[in-house]
């Protein structure tokens, strides 16, 4: 388990700062430190085994189901990745005890700075990609938490928000690319990925995946065109810089490449991305790093151009290349390291990083001078140092390629150009900084800084020298299994040597000397030059694409999503009509093979009644009342149309439904505009209808195919079981509350949910009361004519009659529950409408609420009731008696549930229909308000 | 007699979508009561259209399909409580807006703010 805690450790370590901080800065930094150096032991117990040749792996089972692990691996470059991670990431943390302020709040800076450094440890020793990928975004949520950690400077807040959104954007990229691999190698494990480079070079996608895999690489690594974000990303703190910057988050992308070697190099279209975008960074970052009055700029630009060296060699599809490449991740984490700590230093102990009034700070700190002068030395590339060693190979590397054919001699050309550049701006660090005459106008006098702010910058400048003298002893070992690591065989021979003797790549250095020197010396031609141009502003581009992305999508938004519940459904309907009318299309015919139904003079003439209440009803429905009578005219017919198809239950329903909806409506209508004036315009209206009249082609071809085809259907097993199983001769009813019983348990629950919604609606309804109609005509001063109170109280016994008839035969013959409770309901609300509620108020005293409650109480337990006899939820029971006088009945535990249902509709249906008419009344119902 | 049926499934979907896609909710609710109708149709049609064949075992020779009318039935009821609540959810925007728009205000061309719409009133 040992490996998994390498990667636990930092993560729990992020934690620790949150709880020490209010212990002091010495300890929250001890306390911080503890478990990455915990973690680093860890890996360099391993380093033998690693040395030895072996891979370490392991892994737990996360979503098995899905085959994904929590999987790692410890191989030479996630060895040499993690020595940088945690061994920097440890002088980085001690070196921010000394840079942070006593305003800045530590144990969150730390917290952030080891949430990063615990995501860049999980990237390089994931072994499977998609956690891999995870690790990866965690680092740029971290660097964007980092970079952005002094929130109240603007700049702060942009450059996080850029290099968030630039890595972000690959980091997407990656996602895809990685979830292309995984489908091509059809496994995200990287072992098995690492092992088929044959398979994914061959693949059609390689391409997609290769430029997917790599824009996330050269995001993550500010190569061009993507380096823009580094240079702002300087508003960071400066351990921030020295750690993200230069030395790892920068790497990752490095890293990715490296990783993916095996199986994403050695092609012409890896060459031709990898090597030409690691050249142009490589150049432009060495140029206009020159230019750079800010000290962190110049760095930020080096950086990039280092970093376009790396890529420039890892494109080379050349082993010795790759070597020298890893070589450099070694060299150039340490130079510039240490090169943004001085920087650090020199802006903390003297406030300021411009250039160009840092000048002469030799006399006032020698000994950090003497350190940066050493780290800037190595940078340039001068013999004795370590960044030298790495960029012969680069040169030599360099001239052993042929792969722009004859024009292959341009790349050791442009690479020399690239490092005399380097060598200019090295030049302009020590020279400009350090000497130059004296001071101009900082903020402070410069001094020394703590001694221990020092410390890691002497360790890593020490670093710079002993590898530069005795490179074989100090990193051959490291470097080896590294490049074993990536190459995936043997390693190329190679020697680690500083002196190879009078060769071409010693001369191109040599030439590199000198024209670095002759640039620098020459330098104010070359910046009055570069005065002519305008340098474009990164910050500003950006921001005017993001805006101008903030813009259209508004402009969408606007369009789509207006307000207007009119848009919203006409926008759904389209799509509606296209996603239904598009298979319709391909349709060869619309006609099944059924045999059809003649048709006969009485369906035809309620056919045209209904066809024409409804056009009607659109027609007139600016007049409400009228088009409620039409539109009760269709209700009726529809409920025909049932009759006459054969389904009496369902005829039964509709017809006492549409008694309820059209009193419903009718009182609806007292409170609402009985008229509406004319409002959508012509072309509205024409659209509408244009585009419900081809839906309404689409769903009526769609029924009419429906119709014509043959039926096969389930429910031959409900009409065999019916008598048998459920007792009772009605199909329908015994589906209901038999069958599919639980569903039924489930509608009147909602029916009853629905009731008490509107109850609550109703409640605190502060609604006018019309006391005219709208042509200003009094409401009728006789609410209850005599006629119909008498009429109306003596039909009440035999309606309440004949819905127990209904609920009785239900089961049996059509009828049952939902019926019979219309029926009551309609018998109720009759007694409502004849006499008015303070009349109903004595006589009625049913809390309609409890019925409700009580009838899916009833229809529950009798689900229930089954379990008793060790029966599954809501199983049925029946048995015949005899008794004198009344003959044989049947007995059977889906009339209770029967009875629940029939409880139910009626307090659902009165609970709706008698309080939305009391509002008509002084006795309206009121709530208090707080409830 | 399945063409005229389709026929008219086919209407009151036209009607009810015109309906509901107009500005104000009683229009809208009016609208869905035609579009419940055109829905229980539709779904009644997947047992197909017989004559004469009630599904009560024994009072005829071949019985229509008992599955989407036991559907189609609790539809009726559930839609007429979903009817109950929209009407309600209406009077209260009425209520409390002071105007019947589906928006709960009126939307005027030409740069005039939106107003409440007390004139029906």
């Amino acid at each position: 388990m040992n490996l998994l805690w390498v990667v636990l450790l930092p993560l729990i370590g992020t934690l620790v700062p949150l709880f020490t901080e209010r212990f002091g800065r010495n300890i929250c930094t001890l306390s911080v430190a503890i478990l990455p150096a915990w973690s680093l032991i860890l890996v360099l117990m391993f380093a033998g085994d690693i040395f030895d040749g072996q891979e370490i792996r392991q892994s737990i089972a996360w979503i098995p189901a899905m085959g994904l692990d929590l999987s790692f691996r410890l191989d030479g470059l996630s060895l040499l990745f993690l020595l940088l991670i945690l061994g920097i990431g440890l002088l980085v943390i001690l070196y921010a005890r000394y840079y942070l302020s006593a305003k800045d709040s530590m144990g969150q800076f730390y917290a952030y700075l080891i949430l990063f450094m615990s995501a860049m440890v999980g990237i390089v020793t994931s072994n499977n990609l998609i956690q891999l990928w995870i690790f990866w975004e965690l680092t740029s949520i971290s660097s964007f938490l980092l970079i952005s950690f002094w929130s109240h400077k603007s700049e702060a807040r942009k450059g996080a928000r850029m290099a968030l959104t630039v890595t972000g954007a690959g980091g997407l990229a990656l996602l895809a690319g990685l979830l292309l691999i995984g489908n091509i190698v059809g496994s995200f494990d990287l072992d098995t990925v690492l092992s088929s480079g044959d398979l994914i070079r061959s693949h059609a996608t390689y391409p997609i995946a290769l430029t997917l895999v790599l824009l996330g690489a050269f995001t993550k690594s500010a190569q061009f065109p993507f380096h823009f974000w580094l240079p702002h990303a300087m508003a960071a703190p400066t351990p921030v810089s020295a750690y993200l910057h230069s030395a790892t988050m920068v790497k990752a992308g490095i890293f990715l490449m490296a990783r993916f070697y095996p199986v994403l190099a050695g092609t012409d279209l890896w060459f031709i991305i990898v090597s030409l975008t690691g050249l142009i960074t490589l150049l432009i970052g060495a140029y206009v790093a020159l230019f750079k009055h800010d000290l962190k700029g110049l760095l930020a630009y080096s950086t990039i151009s280092h970093l376009g060296l790396i890529t420039l060699l890892l494109g080379l599809n050349s082993e010795l290349a790759a070597v020298a490449a890893i070589f450099h991740i070694i060299n150039h984490a340490t130079f510039k390291a240490s090169l943004f700590m001085a920087a650090g230093i020199i802006d903390h102990e003297s406030g300021s990083r411009d250039m160009r009034k840092l000048n002469g700070l030799w006399k006032y700190m020698p000994y950090t001078a003497t350190l940066a002068m050493v780290a800037a030395l190595s940078m340039a590339g001068v013999p004795l140092l370590n960044g030298f060693l790495s960029k012969e190979m680069f040169f030599s590397e360099t001239l052993n390629q042929s792969t722009l054919g004859s024009l292959s001699w341009l790349i050791p050309m442009l690479a020399t150009v690239g490092a005399a550049f380097s060598v200019a701006y090295s030049l302009r660090f020590i020279h400009d900084v350090f000497f130059n005459g004296e001071p101009i106008d900082l903020p402070k006098t410069p001094k020394e800084p703590p001694r221990y702010m020092k410390v890691p910058v002497e360790i890593l400048v020490t670093l710079c020298l002993v590898v530069g003298i005795f490179p074989a002893y100090v990193v051959g070992d490291l470097l080896n299994v590294a490049s074993l690591a990536v190459l995936k065989h043997e390693v190329p021979i190679y020697s680690l040597a500083i002196w190879h003797g009078f060769n071409i790549p010693l001369f191109m250095s040599f030439m590199a000397m000198v024209g670095g020197a002759t640039i620098y010396y020459n330098r104010r031609h070359l910046f009055e030059f570069q005065s002519h141009f305008d340098e474009p502003d990164a910050k500003q581009i950006f921001e005017g694409v993001i805006q101008s992305i903030v813009r259209g999508s508004q402009k969408v938004i606007d369009t789509l999503e207006n307000g207007s519940l009119q848009r919203y459904i006409f926008l759904l309907l389209l799509f509606t009509l296209v996603m239904g009318a598009l298979p319709l299309l391909d349709l060869t015919q619309n006609t099944g093979s059924r045999a059809q139904i003649p048709l006969d003079g009485v369906t035809l003439t309620g056919a045209l009644l209904l066809i024409l209440s409804a056009i009607a009803t659109v027609i007139w429905y600016r007049r409400r009342f009228l088009a409620l009578i039409f539109l009760s005219v269709v209700g009726l017919i529809v409920s025909l149309a049932f009759a006459q198809f054969s389904a009496p239950d369902l005829a039964l329903t509709q017809l006492s439904v549409e008694i309820v909806t059209i009193i419903l409506l009718l009182l609806a209508l007292f409170f609402l505009p009985q008229n509406a004036h004319k409002e959508s315009t012509n072309r509205r209206l024409s659209g509408d209808l244009l585009v419900s009249g081809l839906l309404g082609c689409v769903i009526g071809t769609i029924c009419f195919a429906m119709l014509t085809t043959p039926l096969n259907t389930i429910s031959d097993f409900f009409i065999a079981n019916s008598k048998t199983g459920g007792g009772g001769t009605n199909v329908v009813n015994v589906i209901l509350v038999d069958f599919r019983g639980f569903d039924t348990l489930g509608e009147i629950t909602v029916l009853g949910i629905a009731a008490l919604g509107v109850f609550k609606l109703i409640a605190k309804m502060r609604i006018f009361m019309p006391t005219r109609d709208d042509k200003g005509r009094a409401w009728s001063n006789d609410p209850h004519p005599m006629m119909l109170e008498m009429v109306s109280q003596s039909l009440l016994p035999l309606a309440l009659l004949v819905s127990v008839y209904i609920f009785l035969r239900g089961h049996n013959v059509p009828g049952g529950g939902f019926i019979a409770g219309l029926i009551t309901s309609v018998a109720i609300i009759q007694q409502y409408i004849a006499h008015g509620v303070m009349w109903i108020k004595p006589r009625i005293n049913i809390d309609y609420q409890w019925l409700i409650a009580g009838g899916i109480l009833i229809a529950t337990a009798t689900g229930l009731g089954s379990w008793i006899f060790d029966r599954p939820f809501l199983s049925s029971w029946f048995d015949y008696f005899d008794l004198p006088w009344i003959g044989k009945f049947e007995l059977a535990s889906a009339m209770l549930f029967d009875l629940g249902v029939y409880l139910t509709v009626v307090g659902a249906v009165m609970l709706i229909l008698a309080n939305l008419g009391k509002l008509t009344t002084s006795e309206r119902i009121h709530i208090k308000e707080n409830d | 007699m399945e063409a005229i049926y389709a026929f008219c499934v086919g209407i009151l979907t036209t009607c009810g979508f015109f309906l509901v896609l107009r500005g104000r909710t009683f229009t809208v609710v009016i609208g869905l009561t035609l579009l419940s109708y055109a829905v229980n149709l539709f779904l009644f049609a997947s047992g197909r259209l017989k004559l004469d064949s009630a599904a009560v075992l024994g009072q005829s020779a071949e019985y229509s399909d008992p599955l989407p009318q036991a559907l189609v039935l609790t539809a009726i009821v559930i839609g007429f409580a979903m009817t109950a609540f929209v009407v309600i959810l209406a009077m209260r925007s009425r209520a409390d807006q002071g105007n019947d728009h589906v928006d709960g205000q009126i939307r005027l061309p030409l740069n005039q703010t939106h107003i409440s719409d007390k004139r029906n009133g």
